[in-house]
């Protein structure tokens, strides 16, 4: 394999995703902003202030990372699920497929496009949250690597959507009935441990609740569940995340006939 | 004379089962401008696809300028340019971006990627349009373009499916220039088309295709020599009466004012021959043509009937036996 036409390529595709994200800011970057402020308006500022102390920090403190973990998570799932399938709908994967830029860089180069939107949009909502509340990090190399396995995990998920999509409605059903439910019962809004014992012991099987409590972690100190459990899970969806889409892509799951 | 491409075996089944391909062997040498053709579903696009890696294959091996396309892909890949049928660029990309990002694909730097874009938009007239969304073209706008994003990495063997689909002739007869043009810097060029016309005047070489084999291999000369029997029509000053002795030749009346006439170039017949019978019979011609290109003519004979959507057996059919009078026929 020539590293140098890859390398070539990857920064190629790279570009062209932020470009395409950048280009309709408006769709991708100002909705989530403007979502997660009304979050920080209404839980945080008027029903948290009379929810009190959870986890031993106000509410609103605690519930910034939650809303931020899940600006990430659905702004790196919809960019690679959108910008691939788009690809694939439009023909111009082809233009991929001919070309020698090999699986692993198209898989790699919608993966960082998918983790710079969900950063980009992260990072606009950390700016929001300081509107509102004080925030001090922990552990900044925590709170680092939580964020970005978190957001290679959701643009790995959303790149599996996209391939296995064959209509836009394919690309919207996984974000509204199974994201969006694993989101808010992951522990965005609330500890586990106000839950009676079966549902926190089912609320254990959603994945999301490792991520966004091992982020509290890194920026509050607070955690429901094991921070090692957290970078296992994280790592284990990572990688069998990427090497079932890599599986995918070099069989040519739906690309090719 | 290198290979440019050499396909041995070449197997494709399509998961429903059906046999697209059933093992062609095809050899196209380096600079030649070869034509591959054949009816609709005849496995030119099948055989096309595998080449471009949109279609895997059952059996069989492909070359490309010396690089096997499962041992060697990416250099196999860097050797060619695809043209394919259908507008397949981002709708919402900029013409200009579109180039560059294709450079990208191909390992160019972004500074000698916006070079070429810049060289083949300005070859095919679309300089002017660098800075539009692609969606906005007009069709024949989108053709050049695909054109240009193939050629931005300057491959050595460039493949066209159909390029000329839906262009008027003005157009179509520029892309042959500027294909032409291609060919004589030393790209070589496989092209399919259902304007037979433009394989005639472009191709040297030729494969026809059908039903997953392939059924004539050749140059186009040697092609053209076994074509026997071409129809030529004659429009005439004065109007036509029947019965009109032409012996020797299959002749029929289209209206009051246009004559088919069969040739048979075995049976030693001759353009001068009917001409001496015109005069002898009064009909002056005012002028004349093919009734269809004479590749047309050889594609329809080495098909089967039954594949030649449009095709009309009755009026290839000869109305006037050689010798006889022809028949008014205008009614047919």
């Amino acid at each position: 394999m020539n590293m140098a036409i890859q390398w070539v390529s990857f920064k190629t595709i790279v570009v062209k995703e932020v470009r395409r994200f950048m280009r309709i800011w408006v769709q991708t970057l100002v909705p989530p902003a403007i979502t997660i402020a009304l979050y920080f308006v209404i839980f945080g500022s008027l029903i948290g202030s009379r929810i009190g102390q959870m986890g031993g920090y106000d509410y609103m403190q605690f519930v910034v990372p939650g809303l931020i973990m899940m600006a990430v998570i659905q702004n790196s799932y919809g960019n690679v699920v959108s910008s691939f399938y788009g690809t694939k709908f439009q023909g111009n994967i082809e233009e991929l497929l001919v070309s020698p830029t090999a699986e692993v860089t198209i898989l790699l180069g919608y993966l960082a496009g998918g983790v710079l939107r969900g950063l980009a949009v992260g990072g606009i909502v950390t700016v929001l949250a300081l509107f509102f509340t004080e925030l001090s990090v922990e552990s900044w190399p925590i709170t680092i690597s939580m964020v970005l396995m978190t957001a290679v995990v959701f643009s790995i998920a959303g790149f599996l959507n996209a391939m296995y999509a064959n209509s836009f409605d394919d690309i919207s059903i996984i974000p509204t009935f199974v994201l969006t439910p694993l989101i808010y019962l992951g522990g965005v809004f609330y500890s586990v441990d106000l839950l009676p014992d079966f549902w926190a012991n089912v609320s254990l099987v959603n994945p999301i609740l490792y991520m966004v409590n091992g982020f509290r972690y890194g920026i509050l100190g607070v955690s429901d569940v094991s921070l090692g459990v957290s970078y296992f899970m994280l790592t284990l969806f990572m990688l069998g995340g990427f090497g079932f889409a890599m599986y995918l892509l070099t069989r040519g799951e739906k690309l090719r006939s | 004379m290198s290979v440019a491409l050499e396909i041995k075996g070449l197997k494709k089944t399509y998961a429903d089962g059906f046999q697209a391909l059933k093992g062609i062997d095809l050899h196209v040498r380096q600079g030649d401008f070869f034509a591959l053709l054949g009816p609709n579903g005849a496995g030119k696009s099948t055989t096309l696809g595998i080449l471009t890696s949109v279609v895997s294959k059952s059996a069989g091996s492909v070359c490309i300028m010396g690089h096997d396309i499962d041992q060697d892909f990416q250099q196999a890949k860097q050797c060619l340019g695809v043209v394919p049928q259908e507008f397949n660029f981002n709708q919402f990309e900029k013409v200009f971006d579109i180039l560059v990002t294709q450079g990208g694909y191909y390992g160019l730097s972004r500074a000698l990627a916006k070079q070429r874009a810049e060289k083949y938009l300005r070859k095919l007239d679309l300089w002017d349009k660098r800075d539009t969304i692609s969606r906005t073209l007009s069709g024949g706008m989108k053709r050049r373009l695909m054109i240009a994003r193939a050629l931005v990495h300057e491959p050595q063997l460039l493949v066209l499916d159909e390029p000329t689909a839906g262009v008027d002739i003005e157009l179509r007869r520029s892309m042959w220039e500027f294909l032409t043009q291609v060919n004589e810097e030393g790209t070589t060029i496989i092209l399919t088309t259902h304007y037979l016309e433009e394989a005639e005047s472009l191709c040297r070489n030729i494969a026809i295709i059908d039903e997953g084999q392939i059924i004539e291999n050749t140059s186009m000369k040697s092609l053209l020599r076994k074509l026997t029997r071409e129809i030529f029509i004659f429009d005439t000053r004065n109007a036509l009466q029947p019965p009109l002795e032409l012996p020797g030749f299959t002749a029929r009346i289209m209206d009051e004012h246009m004559l088919e006439v069969e040739i048979e170039v075995g049976k030693e017949q001759s353009l001068n021959k009917l001409f001496t019978l015109f005069d002898g019979a009064g009909i002056e011609v005012t002028s004349m043509r093919n009734k269809a290109n004479r590749l047309e003519e050889m594609f329809v004979n080495l098909l089967k009937p039954s594949k030649i959507v449009g095709y009309d057996q009755a009026a290839n059919s000869p109305v006037v036996e050689p010798g006889a009078a022809a028949n008014d026929g205008a009614a047919s």
